[in-house]
């Protein structure tokens, strides 16, 4: 690229403005050798699909959120000495709180700009979790966890947990009724674990409930703890992006071996920049037209009024949601100790739900026993099993969070409360077995559907009456480009059992037999050459 | 029909004179307080007459109206409650906000078009007072939303919002029972809720909530509905739900659509 440039340039007498750059270039490169990383980072190649986009919306609403938060940290008062307010808001004048409810307040109506940088953070917030998880569903529904982005995928999982760790932590913060009342269902939590709960909430909260160190401490988290992980994992991940490589959909000249799309410097840098530019653009216009989470209406945090229509903020509503469905009476007494199974249950299954989510490329890598190396993103279709997997999780995880707002459902709907939660438990078991069947179902159709368009064409509409009186439909066929996109995926055979250099038949085998058989049992083959060959000659 | 209805209470008024029915129901509204000051005075020996007459029209409304379900002597059924001493600030609740008469039976009375004129919904309050002694209609000066709105806004969370929201954008109860929005409701109506308690809502008498904390509530919620949402749209003032709603929606949905239409041309 640069030689076919160089007689281009040696034409033009450079300007003041090239000369300077090329200074400063060279002052920078000579004292940190800086040329080296350009050269191979600014080679790394970007695929164009919009699919690829997604953890880029994070990456850049996270900075969104780092500018706006640093601008909140100027005001925010981390500190829950008891305070008068006698700010702007009518409704909350000479009413006491703490320090962090009424430095907040006062950055939403007496700070020139404040309200605007609340609600781009929060709005940002939002999005930055919303935008993780499309990101890792896209991930995983394209298999792009396999090898070699194993541990890139367990980083991603560690920054979604991380993330919300940062929205809990912020939402609590401003020490209104609604965040208070989060965190009191934070430390039911804590306490209804086993012996040591109570011990733990006492330590967190520095006494019983809430104390007066809980913001202080939260704040250090949210501002300190929590971002330096976040950004040394985020660094890592972008790291590990490029040392990968992206994977890229089938398509002509996109093989295992390429990556084929724009450059990052100069094309992708520019794209880059200007997009980032319009997600800031749409979460500040987000912010300035929609009103969100208002501590002027919950007013300062006290630990008798709850207010209907408390939930947490989207990303938390699965756990909220897992805390309703359990039935009424799960508590067991055990002479003086009760056993607070209500709790128990929801706070076992979460984390299993998680380490089922972090874990399923070990599992499936065990599964298919495929030690290569996969750069090509699987169509979802083409994994009928995983996909299915996926939806069954996804509804799974839907059902939790529809349950978190199963008041809100019951009276915009004319509902009962009851029914609604009656409804989604028994959703929470059905529903992910039903969209694991229907999901493999419609996978399998689909690869049918592919199989036979890639071997006969697809019906053109154009019915031709022949010679001898009989009717047929003229199927086109599919031109070589586009017959490569259906035919390319990656097939597994249920794994044959068979003993091992030691004639024996281990239990592990037998164990991953039966999950192979589990995965690959129904499965659609690739067309192959031979076979679009025949079907040719058919015609 | 009409001559049905008019028979009972034709029977009722000739059993008491006209003055025992006044004396009954000063001596009920003096019992009740100060609360009720107005009420009394327009009680006076001067505006008998035209009371007398009202209470015979409302009695006819009532028997036309009311009476199939709450009985001829407002002693109840098996269908409805008894209406003795319910006072007249629960007849203008239920009535004036169309809640009654019901239009079927349901989890609980909603929200309808007003069956009633202003006039007829009084003369139906003044009968219900007049058969037993209960909460009368709010005075004027505990309505004007005049009151000390930092102290009507911590009332209400503590004792309205788990059932009303903080916003009063209203909440689930058991069983396909709710607790209504309250953003635009008059604030006679707001009063007379909260000393009458009805349908599922739990009184708040004077000794509970007095009369002035009553109206700096309402001069919270006046507060509310005349002040323009701060910081953009409130989206259904539901909290988190909807917020997170919007964003999955609107927020990234519009950014799909960006990243769909950027990479759009080169492929």
């Amino acid at each position: 690229m640069t030689t076919t440039q160089e007689p281009q340039t040696a034409a033009v007498e450079p300007t003041r403005g090239t000369r300077f750059t090329g200074w400063a270039a060279n002052y920078i490169d000579e004292r940190t050798s800086i040329s080296g990383l350009v050269k191979e980072v600014g080679r790394k190649i970007f695929p164009d699909h919009w699919s690829f986009m997604l953890g880029e919306v994070a990456l850049y609403s996270f900075i969104v959120i780092l500018l706006s938060g640093t601008f909140l940290t100027f005001f925010f008062q981390a500190s829950m000495v008891p305070v008068i307010y006698d700010g702007s808001w009518v409704p909350l004048k000479g009413i006491e709180m703490s320090a962090a409810m009424d430095s907040t307040l006062n950055l939403s109506f007496d700070i020139r700009g404040g309200l605007l940088m609340r609600q781009v953070h929060h709005w940002a917030a939002l999005l930055f979790v919303a935008s993780i998880g499309l990101h890792m569903l896209r991930v995983f529904f394209t298999g792009a966890f396999r090898k070699p982005r194993e541990i890139n995928w367990i980083i991603g999982f560690v920054l979604f947990i991380l993330a919300m760790l940062e929205g809990f932590t912020g939402y609590s913060l401003p020490d209104d009724l609604l965040s208070g009342n989060g965190l009191r269902i934070i430390d039911g939590m804590v306490k209804g674990v086993p012996i040591v709960g109570t011990w733990i909430s006492y330590l967190v909260f520095g006494g019983e409930f809430p104390g007066t160190d809980i913001v202080g401490r939260l704040y250090t988290v949210h501002i300190l703890l929590a971002p330096a992980i976040l950004v040394a994992l985020l660094g890592v991940h972008m790291l590990l992006l490029i040392v990968n490589k992206h994977t890229q959909f089938a398509g002509p000249g996109r093989t295992n071996d390429n990556v084929v799309g724009v450059p990052i410097m100069p094309v992708f840098a520019a794209k880059a920049g200007g997009f980032f530019f319009i997600i800031f653009g749409v979460i500040v216009l987000i912010a300035s037209f929609f009103q969100i989470n208002p501590i002027w209406v919950y007013g300062p945090y006290d630990p008798s009024p709850v207010s209907a229509g408390t939930q947490p903020d989207w990303y938390i509503g699965f756990a909220d949601g897992a805390l309703r469905l359990v039935p009424p009476g799960w508590e067991v007494e055990l002479g003086v100790f009760t056993l607070s199974l209500n709790i128990m249950v929801p706070l076992l299954i979460l984390p299993i739900f998680l380490a089922l989510v972090a874990f399923y490329p070990f599992f499936e890598a065990w599964v298919t026993g495929d030690k290569r190396e996969h750069h090509i993103a699987d169509r979802p279709r083409n994994a009928p099993t995983r996909t299915a997997i996926g939806a069954a999780g996804v509804t799974f995880y839907a059902v939790l969070w529809a349950a978190a707002s199963s008041d809100l459902i019951a009276t915009h709907f004319k509902l009962t409360i009851e029914g609604v939660i009656n409804a989604c438990q028994v959703l929470l078991i059905i529903g992910p077995i039903i969209a694991y069947f229907v999901t493999k179902r419609i996978c399998l159709a689909l690869q049918k559907k592919d199989r036979e368009i890639a071997l006969h064409g697809y019906e053109s509409g154009r019915i031709v009456r022949l010679p001898g009186g009989e009717y047929i439909e003229v199927h086109e066929q599919l031109d070589e480009y586009e017959r490569w996109k259906l035919v390319s995926y990656s097939d597994y055979k249920p794994l044959m059992l068979r003993p091992d250099a030691k004639g024996r038949i281990t239990f592990g085998q037998r164990l991953r037999a039966v999950a192979s058989g589990w995965f690959f049992e129904d499965r659609i083959e690739p067309v192959t050459s031979t076979e679009i060959e025949r079907s040719h000659s058919d015609h | 029909m009409s001559k049905k209805s008019e028979a009972p209470s034709n029977r009722k008024a000739g059993r008491r004179s006209p003055l025992a029915t006044v004396a009954l129901l000063t001596i009920g509204l003096l019992s009740t307080g100060g609360a009720y000051a107005l009420f009394t005075t327009s009680a006076t020996a001067e505006t008998s007459a035209a009371a007398d007459a009202q209470i015979e029209e409302g009695g006819k409304l009532f028997a036309a109206n009311c009476a199939t379900c709450h009985g001829m002597a407002l002693q109840g059924t098996s269908q409805a409650p008894s209406l003795i001493g319910v006072g007249a600030a629960a007849v203008d609740f239920q009535v004036g906000t169309g809640r009654m008469p019901l239009a079927a039976t349901g989890p609980q009375g909603e929200q309808k078009p007003v069956q009633f004129t202003a006039e007829q919904i009084s003369a139906l309050s003044a009968y219900v007072a007049s058969r037993g002694t209960g909460p009368g209609i709010p005075d004027e000066k505990y309505l004007q939303g005049d009151g000390d709105a930092a102290v009507g806004a911590e009332l209400f969370r503590i004792n309205c919002a788990m059932c009303h929201n903080v916003a009063g954008a209203g909440g689930a109860l058991t069983e396909g029972k709710f607790a209504p929005p309250l953003s635009g409701v008059e604030p006679a109506y707001i009063y007379e809720a909260m000393v009458t308690g009805p349908q599922n809502m739990p009184v708040f008498n004077d000794h509970n909530i007095s009369p002035e904390d009553k109206a700096n509530i309402i001069t919270y919620l006046k507060f509310l509905d005349n002040t323009t949402s701060v910081g953009g749209f409130g989206l259904g003032d539901i909290g988190p739900v909807s917020e997170g709603l919007f964003i999955w929606i609107f927020g990234l949905g519009a950014i799909v659509a960006i990243t769909v239409w950027l990479t759009a041309k080169s492929n």
